[in-house]
């Protein structure tokens, strides 16, 4: 319908132009250009003008930047639920200073890139006064610095890599790091599963895997244990049998993949084709569902580090898991325990805070102490690092049960 | 050299899926001279096409060579009719622009159903249904065969051999030769180049959604941007081994599979692509029309 009346208007133009002298022509052109063209400029100007007078008033802004999409959409889709969640528990108990927080979600499709832009988007142009953000680190690394220049806090409820947070002191993390989690492994690898021939298979992509891949190797040869293999993927390959081999024939009593659970189902199912039939360990990157979906079997028995472990009896556990059930009917995975923690950390920063400025908030998070959360007991240390335990849990059916509790 | 034969089979068994999809860039290229970017995306809108028809039968547990057939037969169907409608719609209203319109369009196709893709099925991995067991048949003592490498390999080699005798033995195979020689000319000896096309099209498709389907069973993950990689490593190897030849597209594609397991076997897993890619540069510097291509002037 609209295509037909641009059609009669060009056809009157034609007519028209026919008759018209040079100088009114020019100006029926540009008139009509002028209008096809401005228009939803002007509409989404306006627009923005709106939003901007009318939200900023009462509410708190903070961002959140996470994979929504992609390969690791599951990360961003939990850590994103369970930030809501703990917004309405603060807004349903009055808000902090009389005003209501309001959480601006963004997707970075899992690209480092995109990331960055985001939260210059969220900082720039949405003003928010503090961010969540990201599980990865690699895309974490890549946003940090921007907050970082705006003086605006950034708080990571899951980025492993000890690398983050010495970005600058407006960058803080809410869960353990990588060499903890390496260690953690590493000791439970030789002490509890008493398994000294170990096989390492790290993605190279990713600077969570291969830090994860350095601190569990360090340990393990400080503890007297052998790393017979080191070998690496990229995520996003899908054969990986040349590396498989090469692994079977080392022979490993163990096999250490801290890699994503996309790659890691595909490579467990690859293992057990290629006979391999050591014990497989991994670390926080293997928490998803999917994991089950596509490793089926070949994951069943591994080992992984985590943050949380949902048969937990804790009653701040138990009362978080029947939570997060009621509101999104599923049993909240790590990240949404990290991402409701690290939630609650900010806003609990927000209202210590005298008022709601980046500077105070900043501050405040510097001194969060002995913060009883869903995934333990949080302390923030001079780096800016949360000092806290983990768990390890073995995959058995379609879930994981809790095997040990390890504290720093 | 130990597992030498271990990794000899992996690379077959990897270069036969990279071959059925080569096979098809070849076909278009033969025929149009047109590199048909939109080939790899057909391919991942194949697997779709066969994972949703698996959830709409409940096939996901029911093992044996009828689902097989089902998911095959749903994959090649709908990579067929999504050949016909990309050539019908954006190659042909473009078939007297110059080459390079042609190219950019076929990455526009692309890019569209990359992006379709993404916002239809969703950008998290779905899990492809095993409908055929991947069991050991032949055990040595280094080295295991699955039953997926030897039906990869064979579906292989049967299409190859189908392909040539279809190209070579029939009507519809001497009319493709003679629009692939000189359009114009074929036009005048009765032959009908749209219809020639378009079969074209439609057979290339097929081949990558019997593709998507191997490939499905033995990585059972399917996503939006599943294609990009294995595309471009299945187009390297269509150019290495001679673009616009069959034959040479599945040698290429076995090379291509053969030397990435190798150098994940005795250099470095780390460099796989970097050096797999590497050594067909090499190949290339010293044959530049590919292991069986025959060196023409390009008339541009």
């Amino acid at each position: 319908m609209l295509s037909l009346f641009k059609q009669i208007e060009v056809k009157l133009d034609r007519k028209l132009r026919r008759k018209l002298n040079p100088s009114l022509k020019l100006k029926l052109i540009l008139n009509r250009n002028l209008n096809l063209n401005l228009k939803p400029f002007l509409k989404a100007s306006a627009g923005i003008l709106l939003l901007s007078t009318c939200t900023k008033k009462d509410v708190i802004l903070v961002g959140h930047f996470a994979t929504m999409t992609g390969s690791e959409a599951s990360f961003g889709t939990s850590t994103d639920e369970a930030i809501k969640m703990a917004r309405d528990e603060v807004n349903a108990a009055g808000g902090i200073h009389g005003k209501k927080i309001e959480i601006i979600t963004l997707d970075d499709q899992g690209r480092p890139e995109l990331a960055a832009a985001m939260v210059k988007r969220l900082i720039e142009q949405d003003k928010v006064v503090a961010i969540l953000g990201e599980v990865a680190s690699t895309r974490t690394l890549a946003a940090a610095p921007i907050a970082q220049k705006s003086k605006i806090p950034l708080v990571t409820p899951s980025s492993t890599n000890p690398k983050v947070t010495q970005i600058g002191d407006y960058i803080f993390r809410t869960c353990f790091i990588d060499p903890f989690q390496g260690t953690v492994m590493a000791n439970f690898t030789l002490n509890n599963l008493k398994l000294k021939k170990v096989a390492i298979f790290r993605d190279i992509k990713s600077d969570y895997s291969v830090g994860l891949a350095d601190f569990f190797k360090a340990r393990l040869l400080e503890l007297g244990g052998t790393v017979v293999e080191d070998l690496s993927y990229q995520s996003g390959d899908v054969d990986f049998n040349g590396q498989l081999t090469k692994i079977k024939s080392a022979q490993p009593e163990a096999v250490f993949i801290p890699g994503y659970y996309t790659e890691v189902g595909l490579i467990a199912l690859q293992a057990r084709q290629a006979g391999i039939k050591a014990a497989l360990l991994g670390g926080d990157g293997w928490e998803s569902t999917k994991l089950y979906e596509i490793g089926k079997d070949a994951v069943e028995g591994g080992y992984f580090s985590n943050h949380y472990s949902g048969d937990s009896t804790d009653p701040i556990v138990v009362s978080f898991v029947k939570k997060y059930k009621e509101k999104y009917g599923r049993v909240p995975d790590g990240m949404a325990a990290t991402g409701y923690d690290g939630a609650k950390i900010l806003f609990q920063a927000i209202a210590n805070a005298a008022s709601p400025t980046p500077e105070l908030i900043r501050d405040q998070l510097a001194m969060i102490k002995d913060y009883n959360g869903v995934t333990g007991k949080i302390s923030m240390n001079e780096k800016r690092d949360a000092v806290k335990g983990a768990v390890v849990v073995q995959v058995t059916g379609k879930s994981t049960k809790f095997v040990q509790n390890v504290n720093p | 050299m130990q597992d030498f034969a271990q990794h000899f089979i992996n690379g077959l068994s990897l270069g036969s899926i990279y071959a059925l999809i080569a096979l098809g860039y070849t076909m278009v290229y033969g025929i149009l001279q047109l590199i048909n970017f939109a080939h790899s995306d057909v391919y991942m809108m194949g697997a779709f096409c066969s994972y949703y028809a698996a959830r709409f039968l409940n096939l996901n547990d029911s093992q044996g060579l009828p689902s097989f057939v089902v998911l095959l037969m749903s994959s090649i169907i709908g990579c067929a009719i999504l050949g016909f409608l990309i050539e019908r719609l954006a190659y042909r209203p473009l078939r007297n622009a110059p080459k390079l319109n042609v190219l950019i369009a076929a990455i526009g196709v692309s890019l569209l159903l990359q992006y379709t893709g993404q916002s239809v099925f969703g950008d998290d991995p779905k899990v492809f249904p095993t409908v055929l067991p991947n069991v050991p048949v032949l055990e040595g003592s280094s080295f295991t065969v699955h039953s997926l490498d030897l039906v990869v390999l064979g579906v292989t080699l049967l299409t190859l051999l189908v392909l040539n005798l279809l190209i070579f033995r029939t009507r519809i195979g001497m009319a493709m030769r003679a629009v692939s020689q000189n359009m114009r000319v074929a036009s005048l000896m009765g032959v009908n180049p749209n219809r020639i096309i378009s079969a074209t099209f439609i057979l290339g498709s097929a081949l990558a959604g019997v593709g998507s389907v191997l490939v499905g069973l033995k990585y059972p993950k399917v996503e939006p941007l599943m294609g990009t990689m294995i595309g471009m490593k299945a187009f390297i190897a269509a150019v290495l081994g001679g673009i616009g030849n069959l034959s040479g597209a599945v040698l290429g594609a076995v090379l291509m599979g053969l030397s990435e397991e190798m150098v994940v076997g005795y250099l470095s897993s780390t460099y796989r692509d970097a050096l797999a890619f590497g050594i067909l540069i090499a190949v290339l510097i010293f044959k530049p029309a590919g292991l069986l291509g025959r060196s023409a002037t390009e008339k541009v």
